[in-house]
């Protein structure tokens, strides 16, 4: 009963929290998430570092977190067991929703979520604030990812920044030509590629089609691909339906979108970095661009779990994640840019940091990082309500019909 | 011992109890669980399942159009796969039963059942390789000038179907053992003819095991979201929405009341076929 009332209350809080503070004029587009948006339930974080419990439950990125199963030479948690005598167990994700489902179980001690997850988790209580203090390496993480709407409220870290990249634009060399250099070639009703577009099978996605209308369509006015009023967001889920007439398949685990590249059952469409390489390394002929209406992309954060009774070594395990060694490991395995400048000098390909624009904060600001769309807009508005994930959620079903 | 000897109430109690516990808690009471979430709400945002009692759930269910033309949808291809079942598995198991010999029939049986012991994805994961660009469906509608149905609904229920057609086969096979051979010679001594024997002595004898087979087929496509997933293009059955609602949307309210569509769906099914006596054959 205790733990039933517990839940009510933090529930309470959480709905209080979201409909409370409402936006307020303060700062930039970017920042109202993280200043106006909610208040946290108030959590404590470390004041001070002590030795290792023994062993730490990471909940990650397919990716993420390698101990040399998946391949003898990627492994970065094995370095990391000797060094701190922390047993390190992993579990890994599919989606954000996933991660947040997993989180709530309370089983886990650190988690890698990515914008549309992080804050969801903030406002939940699963994860508590992080003294950044404790954490040597984070001195050495690139400013423009510190103190963030998708990680930090009202100034307080909820983590350390881990790497961004962006959902890039896929094709076929060989089925596709010219080579396109706008996301309308997946839009456009007239596709010559109807049956062959490839999406991805997420309500996130509904921000792609937003970002689109962005540059297409001006008169909607949408200035944040998550911040849609009711008129913005049914333009976007129109487009999307109209859209579901080109797609062949949706997809979310990423070797089935490898594999319908490979037989061409998928010839264009959106994809991670990542994608494209193993497609490239099975001699599949795949090229990625960035198009000109801009890109979506993640920028991840490790988070400490509130009831993690294995705090020290989440941090000590956030201090190895970002280091440079482990850092470059895990960009260049992954296919994204690292957090922690000092990686670019350790990668094993050289090009690694300029082939993802790593550092460049421009070309990072230019992504639309992943957020949870919700009620107070994103963009500052704060004359109408915008729409947020759940409504998001139930489009995404009506989208696919 | 010498007590429970002489209560042979408490004997009975302490045999079936067990049993009827497991039954009672895990599997109606997981049954309840799922109802009573139903009725519950979730916070949009965090997606903490809010404990206040409300129809909401199942408001959306009927009145947004998207879950009535998904629910439709499964019930057609769950209907279908149990048809083309059906008829593929009649002529199989006709001829296991009375035509082959022995050995051979030894042999078809342990090759009906072969499939059963490869991995549900392996299967899975073979149609969608043959539904393919370039893979043995689509070469093979190619070779006659057609286009391929590619993924989607098609590929569906030829997976599903291909998927069940065991649970069909062998109750069929099983009833049709039970027809004594003498019931045919009857038949052929009086006259009548092959068809005339299928339509009038087989056909009336194996109906209700048909039946007992379609609860299987049927009841396994209402429920399936993985086949669907792999092979299926773009389209949605009632299992997608409710993993959906469960894995991404976080909204187990929401996936409780969806998952109670193919539940009473099946109430209704197994109601009709109480009557047609098929139950006892299962």
């Amino acid at each position: 009963m205790k733990k039933l009332s517990m839940a009510a209350s933090l529930a309470a809080l959480a709905l209080l929290a979201a409909c409370g503070t409402s936006g307020g004029s303060g700062g930039s587009a970017d920042q109202a998430a993280g200043t106006g948006g909610f208040t946290p339930p108030n959590l404590k974080k470390l004041d001070k570092l002590g030795t290792g419990e023994g062993k730490l439950s990471v909940l990650a990125w397919p990716g993420y977190a390698e101990d040399g199963s998946n391949d003898p030479k990627v492994d970065w948690v094995t370095p990391f067991e000797k060094q701190t005598g922390c047993q390190v167990t992993v579990k890994t994700f599919g989606t954000s929703d996933e991660a947040v489902t997993l989180m709530k179980t309370g089983q886990y001690d650190v988690v890698s979520a990515s914008g549309d997850a992080s804050l969801r988790l903030i406002a939940g209580g699963q994860v508590e604030p992080v003294n950044t203090d404790l954490i040597p390496n984070y001195a050495d993480i690139y400013p423009f990812l510190k103190n963030r709407p998708w990680n930090s409220v009202q100034g307080q870290m909820y983590g350390v920044p881990h790497g961004y990249g962006a959902n890039l634009l896929m094709w076929r060399t060989d089925k596709v030509k010219p080579a396109p250099t706008s996301w309308g070639a997946v839009f456009d009703p007239n596709s010559p590629y109807k049956g062959a577009v490839t999406a991805y099978d997420s309500p996130i996605y509904i921000a792609d089609a937003a970002m689109y209308l962005m540059a297409t369509k001006p008169d909607l006015g949408i200035k944040n691909p998550y911040a849609l009023d009711d008129k913005q967001f049914n333009a976007a889920v129109d487009l999307l339906k109209s859209q579901k007439t080109l797609i062949s398949e949706y997809w979310s685990d990423y070797l089935k979108e490898v594999q319908a590249f490979t037989s061409g059952n998928s010839v264009i469409g959106t994809t991670w970095q990542v994608i494209a390489n193993v497609a490239s390394g099975e001699k599949v002929p795949v090229q990625v661009t960035v198009p000109t209406e801009g890109v979506t992309g993640w920028s991840d954060t490790w988070m400490v779990s509130a009831t993690s009774k294995n705090k020290n070594c989440a941090y000590l395990w956030m201090n190895h994640i970002i280091s440079p060694e482990a850092n470059a490991a895990v960009a260049e395995y992954f296919g994204e840019s690292p957090a922690n400048g000092k990686a670019c000098a350790k990668t094993a390909d050289k090009n690694h940091c300029a082939t993802y624009h790593a550092g460049d904060a421009a070309y990072a600001e230019k992504i639309w990082y992943w957020t949870t769309p919700i009620e107070q807009c994103l963009d500052g508005r704060t004359d109408v309500k915008c729409t947020d994930y759940s409504k998001w959620t139930q489009a995404w079903t009506q989208i696919k019909g | 011992m010498s007590t429970l000897h002489r209560h042979p109430k408490a004997r009975l109690g302490l045999l079936l109890g067990p049993p009827m516990l497991w039954l009672g808690v895990a599997y109606l009471g997981a049954l309840a669980a799922l109802f009573v979430t139903a009725l519950w709400t979730q916070n949009g945002f965090t997606g903490l399942i809010e404990r206040q009692w409300t129809l909401d759930s199942f408001r959306t269910l009927f009145t947004v159009d998207v879950y009535r033309t998904i629910a439709l949808r499964t019930i057609g291809v769950a209907a279908l796969v149990t048809v083309i079942d059906a008829l593929v598995a009649f002529p199989i198991a006709l001829y296991m039963a009375k035509v082959a010999r022995p050995g051979l029939r030894r042999f078809l049986l342990v090759a009906v059942l072969m499939p059963l012991w490869a991995s549900y994805l392996v299967k899975a994961y073979a149609w969608r390789g043959m539904f393919s660009e370039g893979g043995l469906v689509s070469s093979a509608f190619e070779a006659v000038g057609l286009k391929s149905p590619g993924y989607g609904l098609t590929a569906t229920v030829v997976t599903l179907a291909y998927l069940w057609l065991p649970y069909m086969i062998l109750p069929i096979y099983a009833g049709l053992e039970r027809l004594p051979d003498s019931l045919l010679e009857a038949s052929a001594d009086l006259g009548g003819r092959s068809l005339q024997t299928l339509r009038r002595i087989i056909l009336p004898t194996v109906v209700p095991f048909v039946v007992a087979g379609s609860i299987f087929t049927f009841s396994l496509t209402l429920g399936d979201y993985i086949a669907v997933r792999i092979v299926g293009g773009t389209n949605q059955l009632l299992g997608n929405v409710v993993y959906d609602n469960v894995g991404s949307a976080n909204n187990l309210p929401f996936a409780a009341a969806v998952a109670t569509v193919p539940v009473v769906v099946m109430l209704g099914y197994l109601a009709v076929v109480r009557r047609t006596g098929a139950m006892e054959s299962l």
